[in-house]
C-alpha cells in the first residue's frame, strides 16, 4: 500500500504537534480512539471566547500514518475557523484531501471526532449547552 | 563500505534466491527442460535424475531418506496435504487433532475446514513465552486423536517449540506427529529421527530457494505415515501428489538445502551475533521496549520488540528504507492484530507496537548498525507525537483510563 503524497508530507513534517495548557478556560481537549485499537488522538485549541475564532491548535496522535496525517490536517483547517465553522468539517474532506483508501478512512472519522471532542470540552469549560451528539472529551483528570 | 538501501530485513517473509542456487536451477528452464515423468526419453531422465539428486539433499538436510521427500507447490500445500491427508486416511481410526493457537494460518485454516466436516479440533495455549505446556498437550490426547501439527519455529516471535519432547510424547500414545518446519530448516539442525517427527512441511523460498516450491517429508518406518491425496490426476509422488514437477524450482530447493547444511552452524552464530548487536543497540538507546517471545528458545536470526507508545505502520513508516514487518493491526488487511501476540498475552496496546526483524544470509554488520540507528530515531521522534508518551511522563496510568474509541 503506497502512501499519497500528501500523507508522507504530513508524515515528514507534521504541523502543530504539541499540547496547549489543558487548563486554560480558553482551551478545549479532545482525546479519542484507544490503544487497543491502535488509534489514540489528542487535538487541542486555543478559542478567543469574544470571536469564537480558533487561534491554536495541537496534536498528538498514537496511530499509523493516515492518523498523524488526519489529525496534523485536522490542526491546520481548524486555525483561524470559528467553533461552528471547524464543527461541520467533515471526514470525507479528510479522505478526499488525503487520498486516504477505504482500509484508511476510519482514521478520518478519528480526527472529525477529535476536533468535535475538542470543541465540546471548550464549550463546557465555557458553560454552553453542548448541542453536538454525545462525544464528551475523555481527557485525563 | 556503502550500504545499498533499501536493506531488507523480513527474511521470515521470504528471501533473496541465494545466486548459487539460481545458476543451479538456470539450465533446467530451457536447456534441461524435460517433464520428469517422460520415461521415454533423454530429456525425461536427465530432469528426473535432477529431481532424485534434490531429493536426496533434502533428505539429508533432515536426516530422512530419498524415498520420505514429496514436492508440492510450497509449504502450504505440504500443510494441508498432511493435515487433511491423515485425516482422510485415518478417520475410521479417529476424528481429534491437537494444534496450537500460534501457528501458521495454513495450519489453523486447514483445521477450521476440517472441523467443518465434522473433525473435531484442539488449539492449545501457550505461555507467555510462547511454547506449548507438556500437561496441557498429554490431557488433550483421546483415543480419538490421529495427528498433532506443532510448529518447529514461530514465524513471528522465531520461538523453538521443544519437538524432540513433543515427538516422544506422540509416540508413546501412537499418534502421528506433523511439524510445520518453515521457518526452521536450514537455520537449525533438523533430524526426523531423533525429534520423532512423522511429518514435515519444508519451504524453497524461506531457505534462499525459489517461490512456488516445497516439500512434504512423510515417515516411511517406525511408523509407515499414509496420506490421502489431496490433488489427483496422474499419481505423481507415490500417489501422493499429482501433477508435473516443479523441475527447475526442485533443484532450486535442493541445492538451497544443500548450500544450508554446509553452511547452517557457521551462519546461525553469525546471524546472532548480529541479533545481539542489533538488540544491544536498541536497547540501549531507547526505555519501555519489550521482547515478544522466549530469548532462551529462539531462531537466532529473529526478534520482535513492542516499543511502547508509538503504532507499528508508523515506525514502518518512518524506517521506509528498512524492510521489516509489524505485528500492528493497521498493516493487515483485516485490520486485526497479530493472534500470535495475542496469545502471548501481549496486549493489543502493546501488540500494536510490535515490530518483526529477520536477519538473513546477506545482511552485513554495517547494515545492522543503520538499521539501529534509523529504529531509535524514529521511535524518538514518534514518541514526541505520541499523547500516550507524554501522558506516561505524566505519570497516568494509561492502563487505567476509560478510552472513547471512535464510532464507526
Amino acid at each position: 500500500m503506497a502512501y499519497s503524497e500528501k500523507v508522507v508530507d504530513h508524515y515528514q513534517n507534521p504541523r502543530n504537534v504539541g499540547s496547549l495548557d489543558k487548563n486554560d478556560p480558553n482551551v478545549g481537549t479532545g482525546l479519542v480512539g484507544a490503544p487497543e485499537c491502535g488509534d489514540v488522538m489528542k487535538l487541542q485549541m486555543k478559542v478567543n471566547p469574544d470571536t469564537r475564532v480558533i487561534e491554536e491548535a495541537k496534536f498528538k496522535t498514537f496511530g499509523c500514518g493516515s492518523a498523524i496525517a488526519s489529525s496534523s490536517l485536522a490542526t491546520e483547517w481548524v486555525k483561524g475557523k470559528t467553533v461552528e465553522e471547524a464543527l461541520a468539517i467533515k471526514n470525507t474532506e479528510i479522505v478526499r484531501e488525503l487520498s486516504l483508501p477505504p482500509v484508511k478512512i476510519h482514521c478520518s472519522v478519528l480526527a472529525e471526532d477529535a476536533i468535535k471532542a475538542a470543541l465540546s470540552d471548550w464549550k463546557k469549560k465555557q458553560g454552553e449547552a453542548d448541542t453536538q451528539p454525545a462525544q464528551s472529551s475523555g481527557a485525563a483528570h | 563500505m556503502a550500504i545499498k538501501l533499501p536493506i531488507y530485513m523480513d527474511n521470515h517473509a521470504t528471501t533473496p534466491v541465494d545466486p548459487r542456487v539460481l545458476e543451479a536451477m538456470l539450465p533446467y528452464f530451457n536447456e534441461k527442460f524435460g517433464n520428469a515423468a517422460s520415461r521415454n526419453h533423454e530429456f525425461g531422465w536427465v530432469a528426473e535424475e535432477a529431481v532424485e539428486n534434490a531429493r536426496g539433499q533434502i533428505a539429508r538436510l533432515i536426516n530422512a531418506t530419498p524415498k520420505e521427500i514429496i514436492f508440492t507447490s510450497g509449504a502450504t500445500e505440504s500443510t494441508n496435504l498432511a493435515i487433511k491427508g491423515v485425516a482422510e486416511m485415518y478417520r475410521e481410526k479417529g476424528n481429534q487433532i491437537i494444534t496450537q493457537v500460534t501457528e501458521h494460518k495454513a495450519t489453523l485454516d486447514t483445521c477450521k475446514r476440517l472441523e467443518k466436516y465434522g473433525y473435531e479440533v484442539t488449539y492449545l495455549p501457550v505461555e507467555k513465552d510462547g511454547r506449548i505446556n507438556f500437561d496441557d498437550l498429554r490431557r488433550a490426547i483421546t483415543p480419538k486423536t490421529i495427528l498433532i501439527s506443532i510448529m518447529y519455529a514461530n514465524n513471528e516471535i522465531g520461538v523453538l517449540q521443544p519437538v524432540e519432547e513433543i515427538g516422544k510424547i506422540a509416540k508413546e500414545k501412537g499418534v502421528f506427529f506433523h511439524v510445520d518446519a518453515v521457518q526452521a530448516v536450514g537455520k537449525v539442525p533438523v533430524d526426523v529421527q531423533k525429534e520423532g517427527i512423522d511429518l514435515m512441511s519444508i519451504s524453497g523460498h524461506k531457505i534462499y530457494g525459489p517461490k512456488g516450491v516445497g516439500a512434504l517429508y512423510v515417515r516411511r518406518k517406525n511408523p509407515r505415515v499414509q496420506l490421502a491425496a489431496i490433488i489427483d490426476g496422474g499419481g505423481h509422488e507415490r500417489g501422493m501428489r499429482s501433477g508435473t514437477l516443479n523441475v527447475p524450482g526442485i533443484v532450486g530447493l535442493g541445492k538451497a538445502c544443500e548450500i544450508c547444511q554446509k553452511e547452517m552452524a557457521a551462519e546461525g552464530e553469525r546471524l546472532r551475533g548480529l541479533r545481539e548487536r542489533l538488540k544491544d543497540a536498541i536497547f540501549a538507546q531507547l526505555d519501555e521496549v519489550f521482547i515478544n517471545g522466549s530469548m532462551v528458545h529462539r531462531l537466532p536470526n529473529n526478534i520482535n520488540i513492542s516499543f511502547a507508545y508509538v503504532e507499528g505502520e508508523s515506525l514502518l513508516m518512518g524506517i521506509n528504507d528498512v524492510a521489516v514487518s509489524s505485528g500492528s493491526a493497521c498493516t493487515s488487511a483485516t485490520l486485526e492484530p497479530s493472534y500470535v501476540l495475542k496469545a502471548l498475552g501481549v496486549g493489543e496496546d502493546l501488540a500494536h507496537t510490535s515490530i518483526r526483524f529477520g536477519l538473513g544470509r546477506f545482511n552485513t554488520e554495517e547494515e545492522v548498525d543503520y538499521v539501529a540507528n534509523r529504529v531509535i530515531e524514529t521511535v524518538k521522534r514518534l514518541r514526541e507525537l505520541s499523547p500516550l508518551y507524554e501522558m506516561a511522563k505524566e505519570g497516568v496510568d494509561i492502563s487505567k483510563m476509560k478510552w472513547q474509541a471512535a464510532a464507526e
